[in-house]
């Protein structure tokens, strides 16, 4: 067997994957992380919330509506996006204005009211939800074996986030809300409806958490809690890529799940923490972050 | 008809005042005093030892959140780190006496609390937060990996041992007087470094930070000693902490707790002095009563909407509101 530094190269290359896959997962929910942020200025602690919802309303509609993956894909995080949006209609929107720091605490109290009430009706053991069929099995690369599901949302994912990329910073819609932050009385002088465009642009960054959950469903443990943990690996990786830079969040989530797979396959009991070790050391270097602009 | 105002007459007024307030903070500190040192004849002293072990952690937190301006999401870290510290050395050197073993614990918290704050402090707002909630999340895995610690099982069964040698600490009453002495050195000295020179440049700083550095103030310098007296009081909590309950469990070092101390803060009124105290009271209290309840495994959601309705409708807290409530109706 081939091996890489005392390790097969198999072992090496599915610990890839993995960080691949944990990494597609990290850009999603940076990116709408960072989206939110670099529009809105809010930290919106509730993103891994919204996230587990993506995930259990997947579950949920097919336990008992039959809903199938591909409509759930869609059906879910417009459900979750909505959701997200009475959340900025009836509580954020009350705090603009004031001090960021307000945003994130009462972020944090939704979050923890969402995820409390929810344990108490699902448990946190987990549910149960199987990938459509036409994912199961997978191909054999000849170095390694990739499964069919996890070759899908790497592709989504980077397609997604590609997408993302491009509407902010190349079309006109992008240019607005771009504009809308940076002087918002001036756009609405203009005749452009800003209260709403904040509305829809909050509701677009929950989108993309939900959708990660719904792409997360059948891989991953569905529980109540699952996005309290990615939540703050996921802070991490935005400091490391420069807060509110939205192509830094992707490049930086990919780059993250891929060191975290490799620190796996070579010193496991560090995993965890590599991520936040990184941000350490990227903090002495560069205090912006990789891809920061602002001090 | 206006009488000509001799100005001798406005400063005796003010001075008559200033002393009317004084005897009047003086007689309520005098009342609290009696009841905090009656308390343990009354309510079961372990729970009382629990508010003040969780008071003190908000008064420390406060220093930094209410009176700085920065909001540290990494708390967690220093009342964990100091309860580990001090538990291990408890239980591992028999030798030690517990205030040693409580100051090693403050001290390992003192340390990494200048480390935190050297990495984080030329971040401002909510970037600061999120950087001290990351380096905290890093000392969390560091616990979990640990074997000292215990893993997921936590470390149990730490002597509480004799202060000075002399006296036994496994009496309840003898703890509590204990906490209640350091908590209460711990509330003068924050009051002591809150009205001194030091603590209003800290106040200009949270006021408007680019006019205290147009002052010529080393800011940088300023926060870093807030931070590394926060960390410090904070590992002191969780180092007496450690030894009240004779535990030390990743609890403490999980973000959860970092959010905790923020609502107890914010709750209580934040910039406040006795703020934290009431708020710390207060969320102790209601998780308790919750427990026993058929609300039990509610407590997490009813803390999440204590903490949206803090921040949306009374953001100055139970002690600023009254406070306000005074000044309006009392003069």
């Amino acid at each position: 067997m081939t091996m890489i530094f005392g390790v097969p190269l198999a072992v090496l290359s599915g610990q890839l994957l993995i960080g691949i896959i944990n990494g597609a997962f990290y850009a999603l929910l940076s990116l709408g992380l960072a989206v939110i942020f670099g529009l809105l200025k809010i930290i919106n602690f509730a993103h891994g919330a919204m996230y587990m919802l993506g995930a259990l309303v997947t579950v949920v509609l097919f336990d008992l509506l039959g809903v199938n993956y591909w409509v759930a894909l869609f059906v879910a995080p417009v459900l979750v996006g909505a959701f997200g949006m009475l959340i900025e209609y009836f509580l954020l929107r009350r705090i603009a204005g004031q001090d960021h720091i307000y945003s994130l605490l009462l972020t944090f109290g939704v979050a923890l009211i969402i995820q409390g009430v929810l344990t108490n009706i699902y448990g946190v053991s987990g549910l149960r939800y199987s990938m459509p069929d036409m994912f199961k099995g997978g191909i054999n690369l000849g170095f390694m074996f990739l499964p069919y599901y996890r070759a899908w949302v790497i592709v989504v994912a980077l397609l997604v986030c590609f997408g993302t990329w491009f509407i902010i910073e190349k079309t006109k819609l992008g240019s607005y809300l771009r504009a809308g932050t940076e002087d918002s009385q001036l756009m609405q002088g203009f005749g452009i409806n800003v209260p709403l465009l904040v509305s829809l642009t909050y509701g677009f960054g929950v989108m993309l958490a939900a959708f990660a959950g719904v792409l997360a469903a059948p891989i991953y443990s569905v529980t109540p809690v699952m996005g309290s943990n990615i939540l703050i690996v996921v802070f991490a990786v935005v400091v490391i890529g420069g807060m509110g830079s939205i192509g830094g969040a992707i490049i930086t989530g990919i780059l993250m799940g891929v060191i975290e797979g490799l620190t796996k396959t070579f010193y496991p009991p560090a995993s965890s923490a590599v991520i936040f070790l990184v941000m350490v050391l990227v903090l002495m270097i560069r205090p912006t972050g990789l891809f920061g602009k602002e001090a | 008809m206006d009488q000509p105002v001799n100005p001798a007459d406005i400063h005796k007024a003010i001075v008559e005042q200033q002393k009317i307030q004084d005897r009047k903070k003086l007689m309520v500190n005098g009342v609290l005093l009696l009841l905090l040192l009656a308390a343990p004849f009354v309510m079961y002293p372990v729970f009382l030892m629990k508010i003040l072990c969780f008071a003190l952690f908000a008064v420390a937190f406060n220093l930094l959140f209410g009176f700085t301006g920065l909001l540290s999401f990494g708390h967690a870290a220093f009342l964990a780190s100091g309860g580990y510290t001090t538990g291990y050395l408890l239980s591992n050197f028999s030798g030690l006496t517990t205030e040693m073993g409580i100051i090693a614990g403050t001290a390992t918290a003192t340390l990494l609390g200048l480390a935190f704050a050297l990495l984080s402090i030329r971040r401002q707002g909510i970037y600061f937060a999120m950087v001290t909630l990351a380096l905290a999340q890093l000392v969390f895995f560091f616990f979990v990996q640990s074997e000292f610690t215990g893993g997921e099982d936590g470390m149990h069964g730490i002597p509480r041992g004799e202060l000075f040698g002399l006296i036994n600490l496994e009496d309840n009453l003898n703890m509590y007087y204990f906490v209640l002495v350091v908590f209460i050195a711990c509330y003068l000295l924050v009051q002591r470094i809150v009205s001194s020179p030091y603590g209003q440049i800290l106040k200009a700083i949270k006021q408007n930070e680019p006019r205290a550095v147009s002052l010529g103030y080393n800011v940088d310098r300023y926060k870093i000693l807030a931070f590394v007296i926060s960390a410090a009081l904070a590992g002191l909590a969780g180092s007496m902490k450690s030894v009240v309950f004779q535990l030390a469990s990743l609890n403490d070092a999980h973000w959860h707790m970092s959010g905790e101390v923020i609502l107890m803060t914010l709750v209580g009124g934040m910039g406040t002095l006795l703020g934290p105290v009431v708020g710390a009271t207060f969320v102790v209290n209601i998780e308790y009563q919750l427990s026993q309840g058929p609300l039990r495994d509610w407590v997490d959601p009813i803390l999440g909407g204590i903490f949206v309705l803090t921040v949306l409708a009374f953001r100055s807290g139970i002690v600023g509101e009254l406070q306000k409530f005074m000044r309006k109706n009392l003069g």
